[in-house]
């Protein structure tokens, strides 16, 4: 510190001024006087959790900014919200349904809706965790230039995905018409999923933004470790029949079936298909493991994002 | 200690003063990845190896123990050269930038003046005042109300209806004048303002400084970072002048500018 031009020059002043009652007190006893907080504390949890409510028109406006910010560049601008996934769609069905036949015991039309249900439905899952793990990495501008709880941003991008979920639900639902799926009454156990499966998948944004903040390099990583997972929940395949033909151990089926997405593709895959997937295809208490998961991650990535609050933006 | 103390004892002095932003010896630290040593691939993995984390990461010590206590009713200017750390000093303040070392005290929640961050340029003009108006904290029923306010301040619309195409189709001083709108139109107890005066054209100019004029009225205290010392000296009555990340003088506007022209040769 350079304290001799700083004292000499304020020595002066201070000569001719009254003696405070201020003076001799530290820096932080003086704050302390007259009510001064830290600058950029971190918020106790309560707080915090209230900090984020007074910010829930942020989020919304957040998401369903950056959703329409995507395709505005385009010509046929918001069409490509469905668009997009009814080619992604189409692209399954050309490869799987038309060149390979269905899969297993299932004939084409349980199949390919099967098929879409799970790529949709874990592209909810892997999306959210991709964008949560630049949610603070990627958005550092904005860290550093407004203050607001920095949840927001996970949760915001977590929310933006399930947005253009339900634009996918649209292309979904043309497909379980196409293929002989008619609404029922089960197809009502789709919200509470959907409820579930985002709450985990905020929870999983959120210790992925975490990280991310940390170590940047996970950005790269992480749609190899995606991948992998994809494989072991069974998005493409009847997970449970395939390791039973090759006579997998009974603990290892039950341990891959009940992971966190497939057992949200198999809830949903169970509301919508009906006849086609019935309960005997779901693992042992399902609901319990959907609960579970959401609650488990959901509040464990919460209070993990917290306890660095006040670090983000560090670059 | 002694000298803090010394500080605080001077400048208490402008009345019956009320402190409204404490640093106590700040210190600020950035982390660069990738800077320094050789950026290959084999370098890289060479240093994995060996074992020295450290071989990417260097460290930037922005800001070194600075210490102040500045009092309601303040207009204080932040003086010094590029990369003194002035605007990291800032953002410290601010609660934006984590604190290496030491400690800063605030009454209320300082805010910098500055939204581009939080606005897209895929969006029209008109979603970007919402959402750049609900960035900064503001409710949705205060950007309804002060949406019209800050449109007509821009001045984007006298050209035509341009608040409903998309940003990135404004010219750069339209921009400018829109993100300034927004962020003006918020009220702050503490105001840091990092030269955003020097935007739009001189029309524009004009209704921005009697704008900061306004918002001076109504924050208990504002910062001012700026290489003109013309409107350091018409805004402020106290300078802080920074070096290299230290705290070289800190007095009235008058003496600390005089030093500092003198110093930087003019």
């Amino acid at each position: 510190m350079s304290t001799v031009s700083e004292t000499t020059h304020d020595g002066a002043v201070a000569m001719s001024a009254p003696p405070s009652p201020d003076e001799g007190l530290t820096p932080a006893q003086l704050a302390q006087k007259y009510g001064l907080s830290q600058s950029g504390a971190r918020p106790g949890l309560f707080e915090y959790v209230r900090q984020l409510w007074d910010r829930r028109h942020f989020i919304a406006a957040f998401s369903s900014a950056k959703l329409t910010a995507q395709y505005s560049q385009a010509k046929l601008g918001q069409v490509w919200q469905v668009a997009t996934p009814l080619l992604n769609a189409l692209v399954y069905y050309f490869i799987f349904g038309l060149l390979m036949g269905g899969r297993g015991s299932m004939s084409n039309d349980v199949y390919i809706p099967f098929l879409v249900t799970g790529v949709f439905v874990f592209t909810f899952t892997q999306s959210s965790a991709m964008a949560g793990v630049r949610a603070i990495s990627g958005n550092l501008g904005l860290v550093r230039a407004l203050h607001f709880p920095r949840a927001s941003l996970p949760i915001s991008f977590a929310l933006q995905q399930l947005q253009q979920l339900l634009f996918s639900m649209i292309v979904l639902v043309i497909v379980l018409l196409g293929f002989g799926h008619y609404p029922s009454m089960s197809w009502l156990l789709v919200f509470p999923t959907l409820v579930l499966q985002y709450v985990f998948n905020t929870g999983l944004a959120m210790i992925m933004a975490r990280a991310g903040a940390k170590t940047p390099d996970l950005a790269q990583l992480l749609p190899f470790i995606m991948r992998t997972w994809m494989y072991a929940s069974g998005v493409m395949y009847n997970l449970t029949e395939q390791l039973r033909n090759k006579h997998a151990a009974e603990w290892l089926i039950n341990l891959l079936a009940s992971n966190p997405a497939s057992v949200y593709i198999d809830l949903m895959r169970y509301s919508l298909l009906g006849h086609g997937f019935n309960h005997a295809d779901l693992p042992p208490h399902v609901w319990a493991l959907a609960l579970g998961w959401a609650l488990l991650v959901g509040a464990l990535g919460f209070v993990y994002f917290w306890k660095a609050e006040e670090r983000y933006g560090r670059g | 200690m002694a000298e803090q103390q010394q500080d605080t004892g001077a400048t208490a002095q402008a009345a019956p003063a009320t402190p409204t932003v404490i640093a106590d010896d700040l210190h600020i630290v950035y982390r660069v990845y990738g800077g320094g040593g050789k950026g290959s691939a084999t370098a890289a993995l060479n240093r994995i190896i060996r074992r020295k984390p450290g071989g990417s990461v260097r460290e930037v010590h922005a800001v070194k123990g600075v210490t102040f206590t500045a009092y309601r009713g303040e207009a204080i200017g932040l003086i010094g050269s590029n990369g003194s750390g002035k605007s990291t000093l800032l953002r410290a303040i601010a609660g934006l930038l984590p604190a290496e070392r030491g400690k800063v005290y605030t009454d209320g929640q300082p805010s910098l003046l500055g939204v581009n961050a939080a606005l897209m340029n895929d969006l029209t003009g008109e979603k970007n005042v919402v959402l750049g108006g609900l960035a900064m904290g503001m409710s949705r029923d205060q950007v309804r109300e002060r949406y019209q306010g800050i449109v007509d301040f821009s001045g984007i619309n006298e050209k035509g209806d341009f608040i409903s195409l998309p940003m990135r189709t404004y010219s750069s001083g339209m921009a400018a004048r829109l993100r300034f709108s927004i962020a003006a139109a918020k009220d702050h107890d503490v105001l840091m303002i990092d030269e955003a005066l020097a935007t739009g054209d001189r029309k524009f100019q004009k209704r921005s400084e009697a704008r900061i004029r306004e918002l001076r009225k109504e924050a208990g205290t504002v910062f001012l970072v700026s290489h003109n010392n013309k409107s350091i000296r018409d805004t402020c009555d106290r300078v802080l002048w920074l070096e290299k990340g230290e705290l070289l003088m800190d007095g009235p506007t008058d003496e600390v500018i005089k030093a500092y022209e003198k110093e930087s040769g003019k």
